[in-house]
């Protein structure tokens, strides 16, 4: 019996756990739309995903039936409780060789997916949440920026974002307006992309991959796809958790937990476009899970 | 020169940035993937630390361990006011340690909490809340009936000293854990009063003081 009804959630492919975290033949437990899971990697590095059972000890012996999809795309073991679609959105930069790809951390948030989405989307915050990083006063207005649904894509774009930022990534020497994209190619899942500081022709990739724990709990995944040669991993690791221990507390205390997609329970500004889009865009796909569903 | 061995969302790191910040030392930090990477279980971490715990420091060579102990130590020798950490005062120097030591039981309760939230650790969730409710509750009344008395700090003096430094972090960051402080206001404004100490610094997680208000 699953705990949530909600079909087009149920078919999607979700994140459960990082492939660098992950100890080949080691089980981990986990928790997905409020059913416990566990993952492993098989004795050929390929993820294998069933429901939890005692009696299943490790990948080698759960039976076919017990078996969820799995797939290992972008660092990630991702899974469904239904009946996944054959591809998983495209991020194609993820294959260019030169940059850097790494799981920042996998961090547990007292929050619904769709506000975790939304807070990544959002710019205005930049100056007050990420002070000195992100942004800084009194550089606080978010520019007119693009906002559409496409639909050959299904997914929303925002472009022509711009913010002046102090320290835009580790690899940044100084204040800069930086070009951002955002894309929501899945209702729990971003991926933004920002002028890089080392290479004007490109662009850095940062996507947050949230697994919906519950409907106001999540395990935030963030992907860094980045362009830079000069630091470790844990330096890059650091700046990320570093903006992401800042969203933490003000994502926490969002009330209520779950987005209410109802367009006049919460007042947007002009700056919230990509949110109105997106919240538009889950009530269009008929979404219950982790929202406040417009009242019939 | 200094160098902390750091981890940006550790508030055991935290509170010797925040000290170093008041006595305005300068110092180097060298980051430790505590989490995702477990850097601090790593074979050279362990020959600076064999407990595997952060932060530590080195001072030109004389290595320290445990968040307590380094408090002590930077205020001893690099506090000319003397104050954080008042050598000639034995009743004050009781109760800042005592304070001290509760501070590492606000880390064994609250701060596991967190870790069990925020990183998965396997803490029994209830028995951490209920331990931070229990400490937050005697820290409370200790801030109340210190208030009725004219004392703002945890010690009996005229100023902060490192034991209000100690047991800062972990009471800010509460609410990662599960713990809200919202029955607790002497700790809420005695949290204020350490946010407005010259020199105070934020970590991910912890704000700055609002304005001041202007008395009406």
């Amino acid at each position: 019996m699953t705990k949530c009804l909600d079909p087009v959630i149920l078919n999607l492919w979700h994140p459960i756990g990082a492939i660098a975290e992950a100890v080949p033949g080691a089980v981990q437990d986990t928790v997905l739309l409020e059913e416990r899971l566990s993952f492993a990697l098989n004795a050929d590095g390929e993820p294998v995903v069933w429901r939890s059972h005692p009696d299943v000890q490790g990948p080698a012996r759960v039976p076919a039936a017990d078996r969820l999809p799995a797939r290992s795309t972008y660092g990630y073991v991702w899974t469904s409780l239904g009946s996944p679609p054959a591809e998983l959105f495209l991020i194609p930069e993820y294959e260019e060789p030169d940059r850097r790809k790494l799981n920042a951390a996998t961090f547990g948030v007292n929050v619904s997916a769709p506000r975790a989405i939304e807070n990544f989307l959002d710019m205005g915050h930049f100056p007050y949440v990420h002070t000195d990083i992100l942004g800084v006063e009194p550089h606080t207005e978010v520019k007119e920026y693009d906002v559409e649904i496409s639909v050959d894509r299904d997914e929303i774009l925002a472009t022509r974002c711009r913010f002046f930022q102090p320290m835009a990534s580790t690899a940044s020497d100084g204040g800069a307006d930086v070009d951002y994209v955002y894309r929501v190619p899945h209702p729990y899942c971003s991926v933004l992309y920002k002028s890089s500081p080392v290479d004007e022709a490109r662009r850095d990739v940062i996507a947050v991959f949230l697994q919906p724990v519950d409907q106001e709990h999540v395990r935030a995944h963030m992907l860094l796809c980045v362009l830079d040669e000069d630091n470790e991993d844990k330096v890059i690791k650091r700046f990320q958790q570093t903006i992401f221990g800042q969203d933490k507390p003000i994502l926490e205390n969002q009330v209520p937990k779950r987005l209410p997609l109802d367009p006049r329970a919460e007042t947007p500004i002009r700056a919230d476009k990509s949110a109105i889009a997106y919240r538009r865009w889950l009530s269009q796909k008929g979404i219950t899970y982790g929202v406040i569903p417009v009242a019939a | 020169m200094i160098t902390l061995y750091d981890y940006e969302l550790s508030g055991n790191c935290y509170k010797l940035r925040l000290l170093m910040s008041f006595l305005r030392i300068d110092y180097k930090t060298v980051p430790v993937d505590f989490y995702p990477g477990r850097e601090h279980k790593s074979e050279w971490f362990l020959k600076l630390n064999p407990l595997g715990q952060l932060p530590v420091l080195d001072d030109d060579g004389l290595v320290l361990r445990d968040a307590q102990a380094i408090l002590v130590y930077l205020a001893s020798k690099y506090d000319p006011s003397g104050t954080w950490y008042p050598r000639d005062n034995p009743a004050l120097l009781g109760e800042i340690s005592q304070w001290l030591a509760f501070a590492d039981g606000i880390t064994s309760t609250a701060s596991a909490a967190r870790l069990h939230d925020a990183l998965f650790y396997d803490f029994d969730i209830d028995v951490a809340r209920a331990g931070a409710h229990r400490l937050f509750r005697i820290l409370d009344e200790h801030l109340w009936f210190g208030e009725q008395q004219g004392r703002s700090w945890i010690c009996s003096a005229g100023h902060p000293t490192i034991a209000d430094i100690a047991c800062f972090p972990y009471i800010i960051l509460s609410e990662e854990g599960g713990i809200p402080r919202q029955d607790y206001p002497a700790i809420r404004r005695w949290c204020d009063r350490v946010k407005r100490i010259k020199g105070f610094t934020v970590m991910s997680g912890v704000f700055p003081a609002g304005p001041g208000k202007v008395a009406a």
